[in-house]
């Protein structure tokens, strides 16, 4: 890749400002209050953009580049059904006892509301998944670096061997990361988040608005394309007729309610933006702000992906990136019979050069690359300066999120309650900002640990998933029926996670082979495709929790009505909203919202 | 919190919408616009982010000088007092 000055200069201004923020708050952190809750004094705005930013890491900007190129507009279902939905929930109905208990962090709301058991079940597999969530966004972040030899100029000149790009690339992010959260704990990484959102859209932005312009606009690139990969619900009757290979029931069930409320209402990366806020209200508003951009980020994030897919192939520039550097135009050649598909190149082996194939003979393709080669194929240096940046900002926030959560769990939930009760607020803060150094030291271990064992990685998600897939029924039973024990959703939270690894365990999809991928205690069922396998895994999990939990609620002893106030929704006084306009209360805005949601997918039916 | 995050961030936004809007007037008519059809993509959207981070700015500023509203009565519970510890 050819970077001039003004690219290099834009990357270097965005890392001294965002050092610069950690630099200007760290003088606001004074007690263990301002590091790990912002000092709960953030305008509802500021934490909205957060909210979404959080969760809008890099592996998610390229990835949904890459489903987009993979599946077409189909993909904003994760979006329209599995967000919105979720975020009007939690806005409306969940803020008001996440932020009104007091807890610090949502494992400690599950003690204030259960027990010690469930709490340390939930923060010590929390504090796990954000290690290595963190520690896959650099290892992520460092690949595409490599790949895209940002550094290779640089280094020539220094006289650096290339290999050391990969190394050079982990302790820059690493080191970043660490600054600005070591300064300005929980609200420089919010702030980063939105800095990053802003980002996101001003370098995305441009890239559709050029894209569809070399494509012919909107009409242009649908009849560039098949049929389905303009409209969301072709097919969707049958999972054999449609791309995703999931029918409507499983994507409404397992997506949109299931795993998009267990980890909309209750992931902390994303819920600690929220009750960062000064007020209950603005708390409740966070969610819901964050839904209006969310709704309209399809059109950034995955329609570049129908883009890449409808340029014309042989408008390729020499420049574009194959993996591991093979020459393009060798990757084009031994593509010459396979079916079109634009900007995104086939997967090749690094070692050999070979183009990788599946069993019929077919090449693969590497969809990552959808969004980077967007890139470079419509931005002249200058504005290339600032996609790239927008793209290391997101891996740089995605980090920030989930190490920030870890401090807060780690800190409140592990070493406050069981290892040093009682200990000064000067002493907790100092133990949080050190958590910090270890948090970065373990995303680093992790990194490392995935550029060792590629299965690794592929091998703990599921594990999280199986994880989390439950988690739902143990708030929304919590929070919505007084009768639910501490016993019953402890046992119904593990048999939860027990049931989605033996749902995994017995079925597969179509294509694959018993393994990772399931069916590894023996194949009783096979699903059209991966997607329609995690969803019910997801619907299995959390239907196995939601009937043990109820049952065992019913045979234990409930705890008595008054220490439940304000944790449980029908004992609680309903939050006041007299004062508001009536256009900025929660219920209205939410019914605003669906009617949105609603729209969009009926012009994109 | 007293750092107003509109400040920095428009100013980040100046400089770099500035940085390229300079950019794109020395380079009118250079053939690297080819790839973005044919548009001086470095100047209008140059311009765009400048014009973003100026108002983000003086947003902040002026916001820096006023004092908050006064929280409702009300509006916040005194929630939490079940728990028993």
């Amino acid at each position: 890749m050819n970077l001039t000055f003004i690219d290099w200069l834009i990357m270097i201004l965005y890392f001294v400002f965002v050092l610069g923020i950690g630099f200007a708050l760290k003088r606001f952190m004074k007690t263990s209050k301002d590091f790990f809750q912002a000092g709960r004094a953030l305008p509802a705005w500021i934490c909205g953009l957060a909210f979404i930013s959080a969760n809008l890491g890099a592996q998610e900007v390229i990835g949904m580049g890459a489903s987009g190129a993979k599946y077409g507009i189909a993909t904003s279902h994760f979006y329209w059904i599995g967000a919105i939905p979720a975020m009007i929930f939690v806005g409306v109905f969940m803020m008001p006892f996440y932020y009104g208990s007091k807890a610090r962090s949502v494992p400690e709301f599950l003690r204030l509301r259960f027990d010690e058991k469930t709490r340390a079940y939930n923060a010590c597999s929390f504090a796990v998944m954000t290690v290595f969530s963190s520690g896959i966004s650099m290892y992520a972040m460092a690949r595409l670096i490599q790949t895209l030899h940002i550094f290779d100029a640089a280094f020539l000149k220094m006289n650096w061997p290339l290999e050391w790009e990969f190394h050079f690339a982990i302790f820059i992010s690493a080191i970043i990361v660490l600054g600005y959260i070591f300064l300005g704990g929980l609200t420089s990484a919010i702030y980063n988040e939105v800095l990053q959102f802003f980002l996101i859209v001003a370098g995305f932005m441009p890239l559709v608005w050029v894209g569809l312009k070399n494509v012919g606009g909107w009409s242009g690139l649908k009849s560039a394309l098949p049929l389905a990969y303009t409209h969301s619900w072709k097919g969707m009757t049958n999972p054999h007729d449609n791309p995703l290979g999931v029918e409507w029931f499983a994507l409404a069930m397992g997506l949109g309610f299931v795993l998009s409320f267990g980890y909309w209402c209750t992931d902390f990366l994303v819920i600690q933006t929220a009750m960062a806020t000064d007020t209950e209200e603005a708390a409740r508003r966070v969610p819901l702000i964050a839904a209006i951009p969310k709704m309209f980020f399809p059109f950034l994030v995955i329609l570049p992906g129908l883009i890449a897919i409808a340029t014309p192939a042989m408008m390729q520039h020499a420049a574009l990136q194959t993996p591991a550097g093979v020459s393009t135009t060798a990757a084009l050649a031994e593509t010459a019979g396979a079916p079109d598909k634009g900007l995104i190149p086939v997967k090749v082996n690094p070692t050999t050069g070979k183009v990788i194939t599946d069993e019929k003979g077919q090449p693969l393709y590497d969809y990552d690359l959808a969004i980077p080669n967007m890139l470079l194929r419509y931005f002249p240096t200058g504005i290339l300066g600032l996609g790239l940046t927008a793209l290391l900002a997101s891996f740089m926030s995605g980090m920030a999120g989930n190490v920030t959560a870890f401090n807060t769990v780690w800190t409140y939930d592990l070493y406050q309650s069981y290892i040093h009760k009682n200990a000064s607020d000067a002493h907790y803060l100092s133990v949080g900002r050190w958590t910090t150094v270890v948090g970065i030291l373990f995303s680093i271990g992790a990194a490392y640990l995935a550029t060792s064992f590629n299965n690794i990685m592929d091998t703990l998600q599921l594990v999280f998933s199986f994880v989390n897939a439950p988690l739902f029924a143990t708030f929304l039973l919590g929070m919505f029926w007084k009768r639910t024990t501490g016993h019953g959703a402890f046992i119904g939270l593990v048999s939860g996670t027990v049931a989605a690894i033996i749902h995994h365990g017995l079925t597969l999809p179509t294509d694959a082979h018993p393994g990772i991928h399931g069916g590894w205690i023996a194949v009783i069922h096979q699903y059209p495709s991966e997607m329609a396998q995690n969803f019910w895994t997801a619907i299995w999990a959390f239907s196995t929790n939601f009937i043990l939990t109820v049952l065992i609620s019913l045979m234990t002893k409930p705890r008595p009505e008054p220490e439940l106030v304000g944790l449980v929704y029908s004992l609680t006084p309903k939050p006041v909203e007299h004062h508001m306009e009536w256009y900025a209360r929660p219920k209205v805005i939410a019914v605003g919202l669906i009617v949105m949601v609603v729209a969009l997918n009926l012009i994109f039916r | 919190m007293n750092l107003d995050l509109r400040i920095p961030m428009g100013l980040l936004f100046t400089i770099v919408g500035g940085i390229m809007t300079l950019y794109g007037l020395f380079t009118r008519g250079s053939t690297i616009y080819e790839r973005s059809a044919g548009m001086n993509i470095n100047l209008i959207w140059g311009l765009v982010m400048l014009i973003f981070g100026v108002t983000m700015y003086t947003l902040g500023r002026r916001a820096d000088k006023r004092p908050r509203a006064p929280v409702v009565e009300g509006a916040t519970r005194p929630l939490g007092h079940g728990h028993g510890h």
